[in-house]
C-alpha cells in the first residue's frame, strides 16, 4: 500500500489544502461537490480549470437538447454556488503542463496555480478513425454543447445524416439525426449493433426494429475515405467498394481517455491507455488523483458516469483522511433508443467459466431476452433484455446483491409464469437503488423517517435518481413502501374534497356516468368543494359529455371567466374574443368588429394568436355585444376556457411561392373541429405550409407543417413561461391520419393529465416519455385506439356555440347584470384615453386626479 | 320593515352554491348562497386586494372547516363569516347581516370587520 501524505506533512497544519481540479465535467464537478461538502471550514480551498466555456453540464442528458435547446436545462454547476462555497473556477483555460517538482500546473492562458493536491477529471475525446477525408467540413463528433449546435446548424438545409458507429452513443446520435428530420443511416464496422452490451442474437433483433423505424443500417462495413458526394455533400466509400451518400457525418467510434497531460507529466498510464490509479484513486504521484473517464483502474477505463462518481467519493475521502476504496462498478445499462428497450446487466456476453444460459425470444413482438447464470443455477450472473426492459429493476438487483434465484430462474423471463419478481419488499436494505448516486435502499429508508415525504423530496435529501434516472421507477416503489410502513398515504388528491387526481376522478366519471357535482361530492367525495375541484369538475364534465356549461347545474362550477363567457380584466370588466378561424377573415367581418368595438367603446388590440380582442365591457353589456358578433356570424372564441384557442396558420401556398400545401385550409378545417373541446388546460395549434414555419407551429400543443409528401406533426410544444419545442411524432400524414392521430393523442391527454397540466408538463411526466406515447397513439399499445376516436367524435358532436346558446335563454341572461336588485352597472372603473382610446386609469392616475371618466 | 334592512330579492334568485351582488342603500354588497345550506351570507362586493367590485362573482370554496369566497381575481378566499382574507391577516372586507323572512332576503347594516373567527 503507498503511503499517504500526512497531512502533517504541510508546513503548517492549520493552512488550508491546495485542491487543483482539472476539468470541470461531470465527475469533476461532482467531486467538488462532495469535497466542500465533506470538508472542515478552512480545510480545503478548491480550483477548477476547464477548458471548456461553461461549467459542467450534464453530458448524459446531452441528447435532449435537440429538444429542449436550452443550455440552462442540462446544467448542473452554478457560479453562485461555486461562490458561495468558495470555489474558484478557470473556464477556457486548458491545462497544458504540471510541474510536480513545483507544484503547478500552468495553462494555455498563462495561468500558473500552485497545488498540494491535484485532481485529473479530464474525462475522454471521441476516436475519429483514421479515414481521409474525416476533416471536411459538416463532419461531427458528440460530446460536447458545442458539437451538437454545429450539427443542429448543419441539418438545416441537410437532408441525410450518416452516423459512423453503433454502438451506445451512435444509436443515440442517430435517433437525434432522425428528430432533426433527415434521412438516417448507421455504419457499424463489428457484424452487430451494440457489440459491447448485447449478444449476436439480440443485436439481430435491434436490428431488425431499429430498421422498420427507417433508420438504414449497415453492418460489417469499413469506411475507407470521404470524398465528395453528387446529390449530397459527401460521399462514404467503404472497403468493399461500396459507396453510399450523404450530407452530415456523425463520428461516434468509441472514446479515448484524455490522459496527454499526465502523459506529458510522466504519471505511469495503463495499456491501452488512461491514467494509472489505485484503489484510492491516487496516480504513481502520491499527490496527484485522476477520476472519471480518464482514470485507468485494473486493466480498464469506464465510460460511464456512475464509476466516476463512485471515484470521486472514494478521492474525497482518502484526500480527508479516510480509507474507502474504489471497487469496480456495476456496468449494467439500460435504455431506450428510438422507442426500443435495450438493457445489458453485468456479464452479458456468459464470459464467467461454466455460466449457463436461459433465452427468450418472441420475433412477434419483437422481444428478445436472455439470463446468464452460475453453474448451480443459484446466482444470476448477467442478462439481456431487448424490445422490454421492464424486468431491468429485478434483475439488476439479483445480480448486484447475489440473490439467490428462484427454482425456476426462466420465470424471471417467461411471460407466462410471471409473479415471480419480488417487488421493492424483497430487496435486502444493502440494495443499491440508484447506482449513479450509489444509494442504498437503507439510506432512502432513513431519509422518508428524516421526513422526506415524496420522491420529489427523497429526491433531494438523497440524490437518488437525479443521475440516468433509470432507478426511478423502482426508487418509487421503494419510497411508497417505505411511506406506507410509516403508515402515509401517498397523496395525488386534487384537494381536500376528493381523495382522487384528475386523472382518477375523470375515470369515475365516465364510468359511473356521473353529470353533476353533487353526484360526484356525494359518490366520492366529501364538503362543500372548492375553487379547485369545482372547475375541474365542470372540465371533466365538459370532456365527458359535452353540456351546455352554463347548464344551472353546472353555473356553481364555473370560474367567472366561463361563466360569463370572457375573461376578467383587472378592473372587474371583460374581454371579448371572437372566433377567427386561423386568422383568416373577410373584409366585412372586419369591419364588423371595428364598429362593435366603436359602439361600445371597447379597447381594440390585435392579439398574438391571430384574432381580435376587444376589451372593457362591463358584465351587463356582453349580451348586447355579442348579440350583434352573433348576427353577424362570429362565435364565441372561448379565450376563457381551458379548451382550444386557436389554430394559427401561415397563408400557404394560397398565396405564397413557397407553400408546399394548403395550411389555411387545414387550420381552418382543426379549428373547426375542435372548438369548443375542454381540457386540462388550454390547447393551442398551428399550421405552416412549409419548412420555414412562419406560424411557429413548433411551438404549440399541437403543431403541423407541410410537406412535399403530407402533414408532419409536432406534439406538446409551448410558449409561454417555460417555451419548449414540439416533438415530431409521426411524418407525411395524410388530412385524415393526421387528424385521427390528433384525436387520439388530445383524448388521452384530457383522460390522463392531472389539472392545468399543459401537454409539454403532461408528456414529461408521461414514463417512457415520446416513445411511449408514439406507442401508445400510433401502434395502440393499449388497445385503446378506437375508443379513444369514439369519446372524441361523441364529444365534438354536441358542440355549440355557447354565446349562441346563452342569447338563445332569457333565463341565463339574467345572470348577466351587476346587481340583482337594480339596473345600474359598477360606478368603479374610471378610465384614461390614451393613443387614441381609452383604458384603465392606473392607481396614481386615480388618486392624482387625472383626466378620468367612468 | 326596520328602517335598517333593505329589501333585496327572492331567495330563489340566486342558483345555488352562487352569489350575486345588491345594491343597498350605495353600496355594493355581495349575497351568497351555499349548497345544502339555507343561510346567506353578505360580505362587502369590493376586493381589496385586486381593487375591483368582484367578489360576488367568485366561487364559493370550503377550506378546512371555513366556507369562503375565493376572489376572481386573485384567488385569495374571504372567510363568509368574517370577512377575513385567509391569505392575508391585515385584509378582511365588510359583513352584513341578511334576514330571510317569506323567501325574501333583506340586509342590514355593515358589521365593523371581524378579525378570523377561528369558531367558524
Ligand atoms: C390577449 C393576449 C395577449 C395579447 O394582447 O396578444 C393574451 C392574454 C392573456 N393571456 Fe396569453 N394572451 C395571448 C396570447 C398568448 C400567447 C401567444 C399565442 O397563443 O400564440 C401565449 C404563448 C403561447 C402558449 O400559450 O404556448 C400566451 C401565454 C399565456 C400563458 C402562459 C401559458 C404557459 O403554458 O406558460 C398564460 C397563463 C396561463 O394560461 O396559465 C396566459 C394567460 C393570459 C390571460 C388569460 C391572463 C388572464 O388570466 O387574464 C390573458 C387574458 C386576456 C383576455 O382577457 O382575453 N397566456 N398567451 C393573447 C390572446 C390570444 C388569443 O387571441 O386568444
Ligand atoms: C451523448 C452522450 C450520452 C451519454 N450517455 C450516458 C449514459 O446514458 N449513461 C452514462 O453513464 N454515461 C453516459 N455518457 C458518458 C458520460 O457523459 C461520461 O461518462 C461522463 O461525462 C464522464 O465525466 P468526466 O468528468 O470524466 O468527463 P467529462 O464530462 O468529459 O469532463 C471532462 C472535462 O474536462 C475538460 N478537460 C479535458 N482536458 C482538459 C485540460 N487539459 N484542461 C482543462 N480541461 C480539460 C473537458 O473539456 C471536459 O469539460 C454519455 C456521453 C455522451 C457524450
Ligand atoms: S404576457 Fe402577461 S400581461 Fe401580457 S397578456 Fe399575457 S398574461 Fe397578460
Ligand atoms: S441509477 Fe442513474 S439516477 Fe439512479
Amino acid at each position: 500500500m503507498g503511503q499517504r501524505i500526512p497531512l502533517q506533512e504541510q508546513p503548517d497544519t492549520t493552512a488550508p489544502i491546495r485542491v487543483v481540479v482539472v476539468g470541470n465535467g461531470m465527475v469533476g464537478h461532482h467531486f467538488i461537490d462532495q469535497l466542500t461538502a465533506q470538508a472542515e471550514t478552512g480545510q480545503v480551498v478548491v480550483t477548477s480549470v476547464g477548458e471548456e466555456s461553461r461549467l459542467a453540464y450534464d453530458r448524459v442528458h446531452l441528447t435532449d437538447y435537440f429538444t429542449h435547446r436550452r443550455v440552462d436545462d442540462l446544467m448542473m454547476a452554478a457560479d453562485e454556488d461555486y461562490q458561495r462555497l468558495g470555489v474558484t473556477a478557470h473556464l477556457n483555460q486548458k491545462v497544458i503542463a504540471v510541474d510536480r517538482a513545483a507544484r503547478t500546473l500552468t495553462t494555455d492562458g498563462g495561468l500558473v496555480l500552485p497545488y498540494d493536491i491535484l485532481v485529473l477529471a479530464t474525462g475522454s475525446s471521441p476516436f475519429v478513425p483514421p479515414i481521409e477525408g474525416r476533416d471536411r467540413q459538416h463532419c461531427f463528433v458528440y460530446r460536447t454543447i458545442e458539437d451538437l449546435q454545429a450539427i443542429t446548424h448543419a441539418a438545416e438545409g441537410a437532408r441525410s445524416g450518416t452516423v459512423i458507429g453503433g454502438g451506445l452513443l451512435g444509436l443515440e446520435a442517430a435517433k437525434a439525426v432522425r428528430d432533426l428530420g433527415l434521412a438516417t443511416r448507421v455504419v457499424e464496422f463489428a457484424p452487430r449493433l451494440m457489440a459491447a452490451q448485447v449478444d449476436d442474437d439480440g443485436g439481430a433483433l435491434l436490428r431488425e426494429k431499429i430498421s422498420d423505424l427507417g433508420v438504414e443500417v449497415l453492418t460489417g462495413k469499413a469506411t475507407r475515405c470521404i470524398e465528395d458526394g453528387e446529390q449530397y455533400r459527401h460521399r462514404l466509400r467503404f472497403d468493399d467498394g461500396d459507396t453510399v451518400d450523404t450530407d452530415l457525418v456523425i463520428f461516434s467510434a468509441g472514446i479515448r481517455p484524455r490522459d496527454e497531460l499526465a502523459r506529458a507529466a510522466g504519471l505511469a498510464l495503463g495499456d491501452p491507455g488512461g491514467v494509472l490509479i489505485d484503489d484510492h484513486c491516487r496516480t504513481s504521484d502520491p499527490r496527484i488523483y485522476a477520476i472519471g473517464e480518464c482514470a485507468h483502474w485494473q486493466g480498464r477505463c469506464f465510460g460511464l458516469v456512475a464509476p466516476g462518481y463512485a471515484q470521486a467519493k472514494v478521492a474525497v475521502d482518502h484526500l480527508l483522511g479516510g480509507d474507502a476504496r474504489f471497487q469496480g462498478a456495476d456496468l449494467s445499462t439500460k435504455l431506450k433508443l428510438m422507442g426500443v428497450d435495450v438493457a445489458s446487466i453485468g456479464d452479458a456476453h456468459g464470459v464467467t467459466p461454466q455460466a449457463r444460459r436461459y433465452t427468450y425470444s418472441n420475433p412477434r413482438e419483437g422481444v428478445y431476452k436472455k439470463l446468464v447464470v452460475s453453474a448451480d443455477h443459484r446466482r444470476l450472473l448477467g442478462a439481456v433484455l431487448v424490445g422490454d426492459a421492464t424486468d431491468y429493476g429485478t434483475l439488476q438487483q439479483y445480480c448486484l446483491n447475489a440473490m439467490t434465484l428462484p427454482d425456476q430462474p426462466e420465470s424471471l423471463i417467461l411471460p407466462a409464469l410471471k409473479g415471480a419478481a419480488p417487488g421493492p419488499t424483497a430487496l435486502p436494505d444493502s440494495a443499491q437503488i440508484c447506482s449513479c448516486h450509489d444509494v442504498s435502499k437503507a439510506a432512502i429508508r432513513a431519509a422518508v423517517a428524516d421526513g422526506a415525504g415524496s420522491v420529489a423530496a427523497v429526491k433531494d435529501a438523497t440524490r437518488a435518481g437525479t443521475g440516468c434516472g433509470g432507478c426511478v421507477p423502482l426508487l418509487t416503489g421503494v419510497v411508497n413502501e417505505a411511506l406506507e410502513a410509516r403508515g402515509v398515504e401517498v397523496s395525488k388528491d386534487l384537494c381536500e374534497h376528493f381523495p382522487y387526481s384528475r386523472q382518477e376522478l375523470f375515470h369515475l366519471v365516465r364510468v359511473g356516468g356521473i353529470r353533476g357535482f353533487a353526484e360526484l361530492l356525494e359518490k366520492h367525495g366529501r364538503g362543500h368543494g372548492c375553487e379547485i375541484c369545482k372547475p375541474t369538475a365542470a372540465s371533466i364534465f365538459a370532456s365527458c359529455w359535452n353540456e351546455y356549461v352554463l347548464d344551472d347545474a353546472h353555473v356553481p362550477l364555473q370560474d367567472t371567466n366561463d361563466l360569463f363567457l370572457g375573461n376578467m380584466q383587472k378592473d372587474g370588466t371583460y374581454s371579448v374574443v371572437p372566433r377567427v378561424p386561423a386568422g383568416e377573415i373577410t373584409p366585412d367581418k372586419l369591419i364588423v368588429l371595428g364598429e362593435i368595438a366603436r359602439d361600445f367603446g371597447l379597447y381594440t388590440k390585435i392579439t398574438g394568436a391571430q384574432r381580435v380582442d376587444l376589451f372593457g365591457a362591463p358584465v351587463e353589456s356582453l349580451p348586447a355585444i355579442w348579440r350583434r358578433l352573433v348576427d353577424a356570424g362570429f362565435e364565441t372564441g372561448h379565450a376563457y376556457g381551458k379548451s382550444l384557442r386557436t389554430v394559427k396558420s401561415c397563408v400557404g401556398d394560397t398565396w405564397c411561392r413557397y407553400g408546399v400545401d394548403d395550411s389555411v385550409g387545414l387550420a381552418v378545417a382543426l379549428e373547426h373541429r375542435y372548438k369548443g373541446l375542454r381540457s386540462p388546460h388550454k390547447l393551442k395549434f398551428a399550421v405552416s405550409g412549409c419548412t420555414r414555419e412562419c406560424a411557429e407551429a413548433q411551438s404549440k400543443d399541437i403543431g403541423v407543417i407541410a410537406t412535399e409528401n403530407g402533414w408532419n406533426l409536432y406534439v406538446c410544444g409551448n410558449g409561454g413561461m417555460k417555451p419548449r419545442h414540439g416533438d415530431l411524432f409521426a411524418s407525411d400524414l395524410d388530412r385524415e391520419q393526421l387528424i385521427r392521430v390528433i384525436d387520439r393523442l388530445l383524448m388521452f391527454y384530457i383522460r390522463t393529465a392531472d389539472r392545468l397540466q399543459r401537454t409539454s408538463v403532461w408528456l414529461g411526466q408521461l414514463e417512457g416519455g415520446v416513445d411511449y406515447l408514439r406507442a401508445v397513439i400510433l401502434d395502440d399499445s393499449l388497445g385503446i385506439g378506437d375508443e379513444l376516436e369514439a369519446d372524441m367524435a361523441r364529444t365534438l358532436s354536441g358542440y355549440r356555440c355557447e354565446w349562441a346558446r346563452t342569447l338563445d335563454d332569457p333565463e341565463k341572461l339574467k345572470r348577466f347584470r351587476h346587481f340583482i336588485n337594480d339596473e345600474g352597472g359598477d360606478d368603479h372603473p374610471r378610465y384614461v384615453r390614451e393613443r387614441g382610446q381609452r383604458r384603465p386609469a392606473r392607481a396614481n392616475e386615480r388618486d392624482g386626479g387625472a383626466v378620468i371618466a367612468s | 320593515m326596520n328602517q335598517n334592512w333593505t329589501d333585496v330579492c327572492d331567495l330563489h334568485e340566486i342558483v345555488p352554491d352562487t352569489g350575486v351582488c345588491a345594491l343597498v342603500r350605495g353600496e355594493q354588497v355581495a349575497l351568497f348562497r351555499p349548497a345544502g345550506d339555507d343561510q346567506v351570507y353578505a360580505l362587502g362586493n369590493y376586493d381589496p386586494i385586486g381593487g375591483a367590485n368582484v367578489l360576488a362573482r367568485g366561487l364559493i370554496a370550503q377550506v378546512g372547516a371555513r366556507l369562503t369566497v375565493a376572489s376572481p381575481l386573485y384567488k385569495q378566499h374571504f372567510c363568509l363569516h368574517s370577512g377575513q382574507c385567509l391569505e392575508r391577516d391585515d385584509v378582511a372586507v365588510p359583513v352584513y347581516p341578511v334576514r330571510l323572512s317569506n323567501g325574501r332576503l333583506a340586509v342590514g347594516p355593515a358589521r365593523r370587520a371581524e378579525r378570523r373567527d377561528d369558531a367558524a
